[in-house]
């Protein structure tokens, strides 16, 4: 092995060509949806995009109680990166649906429960990234960040549970038992291809942001702020 | 224990409820705001009596969830600036005691605005009496009661950062949505009548929504207060 390559690289590679060649079967292979015609095969991204995004978010909730737990910067950047590569992945699960939910429903957006609490979902993580962003004091973003992420994970298990609690236009759960044998070979690729893509990029992004924080954390303090002079008419 | 949780944070919020009444020119101050926001929906969407009508609970809550930002934010502000934050940290009181006894009492403030800003919506928009009035101050119990319990988690994580008045609004209202539809269907069942009875689930989703966020932020509270 060349000695910048670790082991997410390949996982990477792995991730990539498996979601290459998923796609090849979903979109070649596999027969036509039976409703749908060709706008059905992107089910072979869609179902595995939100598969893994959910996922995800899962993990920034376990990153998030373990750095709650022991306020550790390893935690910490762990939570930071999934973060971002779930809000990645939930934004372009959004995208795909609106791409999909056009011909289909005919229009681009509709409030529909399965739809809204994806959309507060990722909003929720967006925040936690934001957080990360105006927060300066280290221990002071690892809590906040961690409280925000194990608050907006509540919402996981809502978006998944919507399409069985109220009644939705968007389509059940998609498993084997739901879709047609044909199509749950391809399906299967994409998403093992997905998780391998998601697991490498987390490892990548957590590198990035532990090199970060442990570079933060060796600076040296500034010095505290100067008073503000005030000029004598202007102290009230 | 449990007695003494009970006991520590019926003094805390005895606390708040005090020095809110000392103040009581600031919600005074609430309701006029939330008296200025009826007519701006009303500019927004035209006078078109029906629209109105329809959407009346609508406004209260989104009236509301505004005024919450400012009254949960204020409820960690008066702390902050005089130090009392820390000196009431250092008081022998588990920190879910002062959760308990500032949500609540925020709760309460915020279901007295409610009960002010009511009459004065549903005059605004024709929405007519409310029926059972028992059964809308139940709604608006359960629904402030949603909001005041993330927004006073929330509202103590940002008490010390200079950029609390964009991150309070930001963390809290993603967060509220379920509550929020819930209270204004609730609510708009109660002014128009309910002939499929679905009152009672939007009450329960209300009830079930309060339950995770009390008890959650119940026991995060004492991780945000700490440092």
């Amino acid at each position: 092995m060349r000695p910048g390559l670790r082991w997410e690289h390949g996982v990477l590679a792995l991730g990539l060509g498996l979601l290459a060649f998923g796609h090849y079967q979903g979109l070649f292979v596999a027969p036509r949806e039976a409703m749908m015609g060709d706008v059905g095969r992107i089910l072979y991204v869609h179902v595995p995009t939100a598969w893994v995004g959910l996922l995800t978010f899962s993990w920034v909730f376990v990153a998030a109680i373990g750095s709650l737990w022991s306020g550790s910067m390893k935690w910490d950047a762990a939570v930071e990166a999934t973060a971002e590569v779930g809000v990645v992945l939930c934004s372009l699960l959004l995208v795909q649906g609106s791409i999909w939910a056009r011909p289909t429903w005919n229009v681009w957006w509709t409030w529909d429960p399965r739809l809204t609490t994806t959309a507060v979902m990722a909003i929720s993580f967006v925040v936690v990234l934001i957080l990360r962003r105006v927060i300066d004091a280290p221990a002071r973003r690892l809590t906040v960040s961690a409280v925000a992420s194990i608050v907006a994970f509540v919402n996981v298990p809502i978006v998944y549970m919507s399409v069985k609690w109220w009644r939705t236009l968007h389509q059940p759960f998609s498993s084997p038992e739901t879709v047609d044998s044909p199509m749950v070979t391809p399906l299967r690729i994409a998403a093992f291809g997905m998780l391998f893509l998601s697991i490498a990029l987390c490892t990548l992004r957590w590198r990035i942001a532990h090199k970060r924080l442990a570079a933060e954390a060796e600076a040296p303090e500034l010095p505290p702020e100067q008073p503000q002079l005030t000029l004598p008419d202007e102290v009230s | 224990m449990s007695q003494g949780l009970l006991r520590a944070s019926l003094a805390i919020l005895v606390k708040d409820l005090r020095i809110e009444w000392r103040a009581r020119a600031r919600l005074m101050g609430l309701s006029c705001f939330a008296a200025t926001m009826l007519p701006l929906f009303a500019f927004a969407v035209g006078p078109d009596i029906k629209t109105l009508r329809a959407h009346a609970g609508g406004y209260l809550w989104l009236t509301l969830l505004l005024a919450s930002t400012l009254q949960l934010s204020r409820s960690f502000q008066v702390e902050v600036e005089s130090g009392a934050l820390d000196n009431l940290l250092l008081l022998p009181v588990a920190p879910p005691a002062i959760f308990y006894g500032k949500a609540l009492a925020s709760a309460l403030q915020l279901s007295v605005l409610a009960i002010i800003t009511a009459p004065i919506t549903f005059a605004l928009c024709d929405a007519g009496l409310v029926e059972s009035p028992l059964l809308f101050i139940g709604v608006v119990l359960l629904g402030t009661a949603g909001l005041a319990a993330p927004g006073t988690l929330y509202a103590a994580l940002t008490a010390r950062l200079p950029s609390r008045q964009l991150l309070l609004p930001l963390l809290l209202f993603p967060l509220v949505v379920p509550c929020l539809l819930a209270a204004v269907k609730a609510t708009s069942l109660v002014l128009e009548g309910d002939p499929m009875e679905q009152t009672t689930s939007w009450l329960g989703l209300l009830a079930a929504f309060d339950a995770v966020y009390w008890g959650l932020c119940g026991l995060l509270f004492g991780k945000v207060v700490d440092r």
